[in-house]
């Protein structure tokens, strides 16, 4: 206390203090770019492509969201974060948005002071074993040797795991994917653990993927979604609603391609309150009336940029599982635009 | 003396000189060689066959391997299947990622010739400094390349770098004026004059942004080996004036000023350089004003600046106490004050002496810069860890690329010590 | 100042501060001060409104909650139930192992080099010369992952020991290199080893005095006693007491058949210990090597020739002559070296090994978010470190600093 008020003494003599992130919407427009904080490479959510261009199931939210700001879904500056530097990256403003497969969890809301604006995909960590070694259960692996990206929960949930199901394990700590998969190929590891998302997209960049397995564990939730600094809820509820405008868009039928048609007026009033043919929804933002129509035009709706990038056609080949829509016994759920 | 030694008085004596006979086959050329240098002895012997040996493993690994190479294959499956069993390198890799090696992923590509002229440039603009037989012309490119590079990098409106030149000259020219009456003045005065210059020009950039602009980069999208030569050469620059200033501070009478830079310099000497970046990457932005941020790579300049300061400012420490005290004295008698003395004559003789350990310094750094790696900038090192072993097509090409790299820092480090090596025979006037 | 000034008119006018060299300097030291506090508390004030806009604060109350993650080397008790505090130490003792293993290697390294780069044999010369320029010359950073890679690479995995029929069989039955690490046997003492340990330290004791004795008799009597006894007298009774008491020392040897996974038990030095050691000695080594070659010449050609022409051999000019008088040159650029090692030995993490920057800034810092908090301890750490070591080496430096009389 004492300490506050002496430094508040010398602070009246320096400059006068704004708080950061006041008006992210503002520096994003002035910008003319949105900051968007990605993985370093996860193929499938966010990785460069041979030609450094970004793109991937994360990638597209960033997009989504420029395109509903700015109006252009290539005005994004990606920056790549590790699982150590992306919360600082993103308290202390040097990204305006975190899609970085980043675990919902209490402490992260609350102690670090983020908000989660949503889920925009539901994982649980998994384990991934050669086939050869014949291990059919996590429960089977006391003694073994575990390869783990350190920084994210999935470090705490083994330890949680092994320890109440009082089993030994030797834990690898490893900075990226990229060097978790040598060291499992290389046989340096048994077993690789992470989100079960990123263990089948890992999965699919093998040569010989089918020598290796996913075991039926699933240990823990993994509410993976984009987040932004406590405080700014302007801003909070643009990524919110324009990731619910991918969402209901799916729920709806609008898709990239009969886009164009819907937005010239449709018979269900939901429908032209999302393109902004109906209602003031855009203006409540901040934003303009087109915002969601522009966000959904860049790769389309949550069920197209879940096909494009991890969806059953690519070689990460994931299921919808969880994340289909309600309608479809999944948990994506979109609270209605009204 | 003559004619009592004829040929005909006594014939026992030789006339002619004999011809030289070659040494014994033992003493001379190879096997004399082989003899001195490689088995003058027993142990001798054992350490010539251990040698051979572990040149001969080395060799038989490395030169197969190099030989075999695959220098066109799409991927690291094709490249094992042209292999088909033997020992090779699948050098490929190289070949096909080579301009993301060099310039990094997000670097337009159709802008690779201007790092590339960057560095060429960058040749003759060091040149002149560190040989100082070639004509003093060339000095005009070293004062113009920071602008030009800069120009040349990051791109925009050229405007940009030519009145950053244009009130660096201003503020030069107001010092030259000034410093007759004392050098803080000139100094003073100087900056002001220049800053003054900035801000009015800065009217101009404003309303030039698209004149003769090549295309903008931004700093996020350097990488690959250009990022290491970029944080290499800027934080050596930036980082000898302020070692230059520790250094004085530390050697000053003033006991507060000193003991700011005691404290500076044992404190950034006393932590890692990986500490420090991730002060950089981590913790920094908080130490800005609210509401600013600055991007990574000026955060780490920023850090490994203060970084080689403190070691340059050591460095140069060494060449001031190595000055004879009959020096300080004689400018103090020739009533130089502190500033005309330093300038006169302290420091180009003390930096004179230091310039090999500037060198040395100059390489530790810029064999560090590779640790940006690890707070996630794809640097030479972060691009073969990143995007290229994790990449499906070259998964599992490890030592083909850790080779290259190590190659890469191998040539300019060695180039440089070996420049400081000369430059330490050459300075050697007063030994020998 | 102003009070002053009124008082001394004559003697002391405003414009002396800038004018008299005398009160200059006290204007400058006061202009620095004040730049440098104004700073301090610009630098302060932003880290407060940053930090009370983004909802954070500076606390360390995180290092006594449960780290909740595992350690896959510690030299101390420690699961994931303990403290960040303890899982700090573990960093710590890691740091501090693989350094101090480091260094050892690293200076044995670096004394052969340099002195084989002298040696009259002209290949050798020729290979040091080339291993300590390739070795300087490249990042350590590129070094460990080499290094890192060529551990993973070359073990092959520990299957092919297992199991009741394994495709290798350990070497010796004891020793295993796998790509998980080296597995060898570990010592284990048994309730009475506290007996056979005393009996040693004893048996130490009496094999020094022996020595002694046979010196002291030499000098006093001219009877040569002999002197091997001294190996005898300081093994035997030590043996004799493990075998009496039925073997209380004993090695566990490593167990192939108790897991599918790995060999369990005995003593396992992980395999990123062995690669960042490894990295750390052979790059630094070569650094060394410079250094000692530096000092060897610059002990004066005219002590060899003198040694020479007292017919003594190379070898024992080089450790009696040479040596001696080269390490006065050699010994502070080599501890500058030690401390090389310990802070280089920060990129532990690139290799997955648990130093204090893998810990307390890594793991610790993630799982918290702590950065500020972390990242200041552990810079603290390395500092002391450094500092102890700078001093260790001014009280060398004083001690062999030549006595000028």
């Amino acid at each position: 206390m004492k300490k506050s008020v002496l430094l508040g003494a010398l602070a009246v003599a320096g400059l006068a203090a704004g708080s950061a992130g006041a008006a992210t919407l503002d520096d994003v427009k002035s910008n003319g770019v949105l900051k968007c904080g990605v993985t370093t490479g996860l193929v499938g959510f966010a990785a460069p492509n041979a030609s450094g261009e970004w793109e991937g199931f994360d990638v597209a939210v960033c997009r989504a969201v420029a395109a509903a700001v700015l109006g252009d879904g290539n005005a994004v500056e990606f920056v790549p974060t590790t699982g150590k530097t992306r919360f600082t990256a993103l308290s202390s403003g040097e990204i305006d948005l975190l899609a970085r497969n980043t675990t919902w969890t209490f402490s992260r809301d609350v102690d670090l002071g983020f908000t989660f604006v949503g889920v925009n995909y539901y994982d649980g960590q998994g384990f991934m074993v050669r086939k050869d070694l014949g291990v059919a259960s996590a429960t089977e692996l006391d003694g073994a040797t575990v390869c783990i990206q350190t920084g994210t929960t999935t470090e705490l949930n083994l330890a949680d795991y092994f320890r109440s199901n009082n089993i030994s394990y030797e834990p690898v700590p490893i900075e990226t994917n990229a060097e978790a998969q040598q060291q499992y190929l290389a046989g340096a590891c048994d077993v690789y653990t992470t989100d079960a998302s990123g263990l089948a997209a890992t999965r699919a960049a093998f040569e010989d993927a089918d020598a290796h397995m996913l075991l039926p564990e699933i240990i823990s939730k993994e509410p993976l979604g984009p987040l932004v600094r406590h405080g700014d809820d302007q801003w909070g509820d643009i990524v919110r609603w324009t990731l619910n405008a991918l969402i209901t868009a799916e729920e709806l039928g609008v898709t990239s391609a009969n886009i164009e048609q819907m937005a010239g007026g449709t018979d269900n009033p939901e429908i032209n309150r999302l393109l902004g043919t109906e209602g003031e929804l855009g203006a409540m933002l901040g934003l303009d009336a087109e915002w969601a129509r522009r966000a959904l035009a860049v790769s389309g709706n949550y069920g197209e940029i879940f096909a494009a990038n991890i969806g059953e056609g690519t070689p990460i080949a994931l299921a919808r599982g969880l994340n289909a829509q309600w309608t479809q016994g999944g948990l994506i759920y979109s609270p209605p635009f009204r | 003396m003559s004619d009592q030694h004829t040929p005909a008085a006594v014939a026992y004596v030789r006339t002619e000189t004999l011809p030289e006979l070659p040494p014994p086959a033992s003493e001379a050329g190879l096997v004399k060689w082989l003899r001195e240098n490689l088995f003058s002895s027993i142990p001798n012997s054992i350490l010539t066959i251990l040698s051979l040996w572990a040149i001969y493993v080395i060799l038989s690994g490395v030169i197969p391997w190099i030989t075999n190479g695959i220098w066109d294959a799409s991927n690291i499956r094709e490249c094992r299947e042209l292999l088909n069993g033997a020992s090779g390198g699948c050098f490929a890799v190289i070949a096909e990622r080579w301009p993301q090696l060099v310039f990094g992923i997000a670097y337009p590509q159709d802008a690779y010739w201007r790092p590339s002229l960057a560095f060429v440039l960058l040749l003759v603009a060091v040149a002149p400094v560190l040989f100082s037989n070639l004509p003093r012309m060339l000095l005009a490119v070293t004062l113009v390349y920071p602008f030009l590079a800069y120009w040349l990098l990051w791109g925009g409106s050229i405007f940009i770098p030519i009145t950053a030149f244009g009130g660096a000259a201003i503020g030069y020219m107001v010092y030259t004026r000034l410093v007759a009456q004392s050098f803080a003045m000139g100094l003073l005065g100087g900056v002001v004059a220049a800053l003054l210059a900035w801000w009015v020009f800065g009217f101009i950039t404003d309303n030039t942004r698209g004149v003769l602009a090549l295309e903008a980069v931004a700093s996020r999208d350097m990488g690959g080996f250009m990022l290491n030569m970029i944080l290499g050469t800027v934080c050596v620059s930036l980082s000898l004036p302020i070692g230059i200033v520790l250094a004085l501070g530390r050697q000053s009478d003033m006991l507060i000023i000193k003991w700011i830079c005691v404290v500076f310099i044992e404190f950034i000497r006393g932590v890692p350089l990986i500490t420090l970046l991730f002060v950089a990457s981590v913790v920094l932005a908080y130490f800005f004003p609210p509401g600013t941020t600055q991007d990574l790579i000026l955060r780490v300049i920023i850090m490994i600046t203060l970084f080689s300061s403190a070691y340059i400012a050591e460095v140069i420490r060494g060449g001031l106490a190595a000055l004879p005290r009959g020096q300080y004295e004689a400018g103090d008698s020739l009533g130089l004050d502190y500033a005309q003395a330093m300038r006169l004559i302290i420091l180009p003789q003390a930096l004179k002496i230091s310039i090999p350990g500037i060198v040395n310094v100059a390489v530790g750094l810029f064999k560090d810069t590779t640790l940006v790696s690890v707070i996630s900038m794809f640097d030479l090192v972060g691009m073969i860890r990143g995007p290229i072993l994790a990449s499906t097509d070259w998964s599992g090409v490890y030592w083909e690329l850790w080779g290259f790299a190590a190659l890469l820092f191998f040539i300019v480090c060695y180039s440089i010590s070996q420049y400081s090596q000369w430059l330490e025979r050459k300075l050697a006037t007063d030994h020998r | 100042m102003s009070a002053i000034s009124d008082e001394t008119a004559p003697a002391f006018r405003l414009s002396m501060l800038i004018n008299d060299t005398r009160y200059r300097s006290l204007t400058f030291q006061a202009i620095a001060l004040l730049l440098l506090i104004i700073f301090m508390a610009y630098m302060v004030n932003n880290l407060i409104s940053n930090l009370s806009a983004a909802g954070l604060n500076i606390s360390y109350g995180f290092l006594d909650d449960p780290a909740g993650y595992d350690v896959n080397q510690r030299l101390i008790e420690y699961t994931s139930q303990s403290t960040h505090t303890r899982a700090a130490f573990v960093g710590i003792l890691n740091t501090l192992l693989v350094a101090f293993l480091g260094c050892v290697t690293a200076t044995v390294l670096g004394v052969i080099a340099g002195v084989l780069r002298l040696s009259g044999n002209w290949l050798t010369a020729k290979l040091m010369a080339v291993y300590v320029e390739a070795f300087r010359n490249v990042p350590v950073l590129i070094w460990i992952l080499i290094f890192g890679t060529f551990v993973t690479l070359s073990g092959g995995p520990p299957r092919q020991f297992l199991g009741d029929d394994p495709e290798r069989s350990m070497f010796l039955g004891a020793f295993a290199f796998t790509n998980r690490g080296l597995h060898m046997p570990s010592i284990v003492t048994g309730s009475s080893a506290v007996a056979v340990i005393m009996i040693f330290l004893v048996s130490i004791v009496a094999a020094f005095w022996w020595r002694y004795h046979v010196k002291q008799t030499l000098y006093n009597t001219g009877k040569l006693l002999p002197g091997w006894v001294f190996w005898p007298i300081l093994i035997v009774p030590a043996i004799l007491t493990q075998l009496v008491l039925g073997n209380p020392i004993g090695l566990e040897m490593p167990d192939t058949t108790a897991n599918r996974f790995n060999i369990q038990g005995g003593l396992l030095i992980g395999k990123p210990l062995i690669a960042l050691w490894l990295a750390l000695s052979v790059y630094t080594g070569a650094f060394i090597a410079e250094n000692v070659r530096a000092g060897i010449q610059a002990v004066s050609k005219g002590q060899t020739e003198a040694a020479n022409a007292l017919g003594l051999r190379p070898n024992r000019t080089m450790s009696l002559v040479v040596l001696p008088q080269a390490l006065r040159v050699i010994i502070p650029p080599l501890i500058s070296q030690y401390l090389n090692i310990t802070k280089n030995s920060s990129l532990a993490i690139v290799v997955g090994y648990a130093d204090i920057t893998a810990t307390l800034g890594g793991i610790t810092l993630n799982q918290t978010g702590r950065a500020i908090e972390c990242i200041l301890l552990v810079m603290l750490f390395y500092l002391t470190i450094s500092l102890l070591i700078s001093a260790a080496m001014n009280v060398y430096n004083k001690s062999v600093s030549l006595k000028e009389r």
